[in-house]
């Protein structure tokens, strides 16, 4: 994938992400109260269609938008590039995606 | 003395943003993970929960919330930077109103752990 249309992932993904985290963080400091229990996080997201939607945009955009960064960090601290590098962010991608949607899945299903 | 290139508050954004970035690719994963073991119903996702009381994890914890707001706020002053036509002025102001926002969440998140503890 071209240099540019990595950049413009990154972004579009970043804007996805900024709606969602600014509802996570949000969620996160509410949940927190009262102490933290899977009671609790699944009477939220058990069944409830909208976390469920919610949650898979987020999975997918983080799943895009952090190995694209990681990858820029690699590339210019480590000096690791080239086709390795950009098999192990694919993998690292697909890891995420899965183990995201896997997350999601728990918590709605549950 | 410090180089001349990092006295600049743009250079600790960038710095901000990208190690807060770093923590939270890696602590993705294991963010997963966890919320994974629900798959094996409420009690297996509590006794998780339950390794995650001890001081140390709360610490890790208020780090990540810390390190989400900063990436998030340096974030969208990125975006900011990247696609909105007027350039960027008072650079100084903006960068201390990301951090001030950050830490404002992060005290949020810490007075409502306290409160239960």
């Amino acid at each position: 994938m071209s240099a540019a249309r990595l950049f413009l992932l990154q972004r579009v993904s970043a804007a996805v992400l900024a709606l969602a985290v600014l509802v996570h963080l949000a969620t996160i400091i509410l949940a927190v109260r009262g102490g933290l229990t899977a009671g609790e996080i699944l009477a939220r997201t058990s069944g409830n269609v909208a976390w469920f939607a919610f949650y898979i945009v987020f999975v997918v955009a983080a799943a895009i938008h952090a190995p694209i960064g990681l990858r820029t960090i690699l590339r210019e601290w480590t000096g690791w590039r080239g086709r390795s590098c950009d098999l192990a962010m694919i993998l690292f991608a697909a890891v995420l995606l899965v183990l995201g949607l896997r997350a999601a899945w728990a918590v709605f299903a549950a | 003395m410090m180089p001349a290139h990092r006295n600049h508050p743009a250079w600790w954004a960038a710095l901000a943003h990208r190690l807060s970035g770093l923590a939270l690719a890696v602590f993705l994963p294991l963010h997963f993970l966890a919320l994974g073991t629900a798959l094996a119903g409420a009690d297996a996702l509590d006794r998780f929960l339950d390794l995650t009381a001890g001081p140390l994890a709360k610490l890790a914890e208020t780090g990540i919330v810390l390190a989400l707001a900063l990436h998030l706020a340096l974030g969208l002053r990125v975006l900011h930077v990247e696609f909105l036509p007027r350039p960027e002025r008072r650079t100084r102001a903006v960068v201390a109103g990301c951090f001030g926002a950050s830490v404002a969440a992060t005290l949020l998140f810490l007075l409502n752990l306290a409160a239960s503890w």
